[in-house]
């Protein structure tokens, strides 16, 4: 009997390890939240071009860390991209109404994110709320083409 | 001429109805657990399958972290990107090669150990006589054996998957000198829960039935020599890693094919 619970106790731990695996792999590798979910609040943009941003990606504010994109689509009647996003709640009520939203890339070729730059009017941005004042992504070719036609001048 | 293409159909008939008969072998077995006797062979069977395991799957996912972090580097840092390497280390992991490398391994240590064990007890005509005094061989050893690699599979998986990520963070942060935040938050930033971790554990789970139903059948069938289990043993590891690596791509086309 004494064998049979040391054989119990193995695969225990070996299940339990796996359980905390999985943990680990939701809560340090993919950055799964454990706060309850209307901790957030959410702003919408509309840019001319997002570049290579993704889902995921960071939302700044002077480079801090302040949310998360939650989804990018296609709006069908401009045309242009909109990007949904999460912001931490203490910044509900807090971020000026002529808000500026760019979509920048860390280093040359690193990961695309949205800078969020805050402004001076009276009124406050709150859940729902859409950032008008947008600037697209930096695309290389686009910058290319406008320097090689001023060469040419 | 009648004669080749005469050999050509009876290939053909064995080869279905081998087939036919590994399904009908899963079907039958898959659905014999719930006793608490078959508890406790499940339990056995779980030890020796997985938990005597872990060891090998410890050391390969230590090893291939940190080969991954240290070839990831060097490309990395070309560009200058290496803040890139935790994504790059995490997404590889655990998309591909936490439950690719596991299920190979586990085809190797376990699988080809199931396959001799099962064969054996055939060769010594312990399965008959088992079927003689009333006992159903399918419920009594192949259903515990099933169930333990469909269970087992997925857990090594996630400790490979852990493992590597340390030992990519290891070589990454610790030896070659990446940053530790951006070595984290950019893996956060670009693993999801759902979209990489859940569908690494479905393949693991589809990898662990497959595996173990390749060994316990090869076992189950096999001509009861000491030559029929030596060829059942190579069969099932070979059939196995196939199947698994082939498997592995259908899998990725599905899940991982319209994200671009």
């Amino acid at each position: 009997m004494k064998r049979n619970s040391w054989l119990e106790l193995g695969v225990g731990i070996f299940m339990l390890a796996g359980i905390l695996g999985l943990v680990f792999l939701g809560l340090r590798v993919s950055g799964l939240g454990v706060g309850v979910p209307n901790d957030t609040f959410t702003l919408t943009a509309n840019f001319a071009n997002i570049g290579g941003l993704r889902p995921q990606a960071k939302v700044t504010m002077s480079g801090v860390r302040v949310g998360k994109v939650t989804d990018i689509q296609l709006d069908p009647k401009w045309f242009d991209a909109k990007v949904t996003m999460e912001l931490d709640s203490e910044y509900d009520g807090k971020l000026s109404d002529d808000t500026t939203a760019a979509i920048l890339t860390s280093g040359l070729l690193g990961e695309q994110y949205v800078g969020l730059t805050v402004g001076g009017a009276p009124d406050m941005l709150h859940d729902g709320d859409v950032i008008h004042d947008t600037q697209q992504a930096l695309v290389l070719e686009e910058l290319i083409q406008q320097f090689v036609s001023n060469m040419a001048k | 001429m009648k004669r080749h293409i005469a050999a050509l159909g009876r290939a053909t008939l064995d080869t279905l109805s081998s087939i036919g008969r590994a399904g009908l072998f899963l079907v039958q077995s898959v659905f014999c657990l719930p006793s608490r006797e078959g508890f406790h062979l499940w339990l056995r069977q779980m030890h020796f399958v997985g938990v005597m395991s872990v060891a090998i799957v410890l050391v390969s996912g230590l090893f291939i972290g940190m080969v991954l972090a240290l070839q990831g580097f060097t490309i990395l840092v070309g560009f200058g990107a290496d803040e890139a390497l935790g994504q790059m280390v995490a997404l590889s992991l655990v998309r591909e090669l936490a439950p690719v490398v596991a299920a190979l391994l586990f085809a190797g240590r376990a699988g080809s150990a199931l396959t001799a064990e099962i064969g054996l007890m055939k060769a010594t005509e312990q399965l008959t006589s088992m079927e003689m005094i009333g006992v159903d061989p399918l419920r009594r050893i192949v259903a515990p054996r099933l169930w333990a690699g469909f269970v087992s599979l997925p857990v090594l998986t996630v400790i490979f998957g852990v493992v590597g990520i340390w030992g990519g963070y290891l070589v990454g942060v610790d030896w070659l000198g990446v940053y530790e935040g951006s070595y984290w938050s950019n893996m956060q930033d670009s693993v999801d829960f759902v979209d990489d971790v859940l569908n690494g554990m479905v393949k693991s789970l589809v990898f662990g039935l497959v595996v173990t139903w390749i060994a316990v059948f090869q076992g189950y069938d096999l001509i009861p020599t000491s030559e029929g289990i030596s060829r059942a043993t190579t069969r099932t590891v070979v059939y196995a890693s196939l199947a698994v690596l082939g498997l592995d791509f259908v899998l990725t086309a599905l899940m991982f094919g319209d994200l671009g």
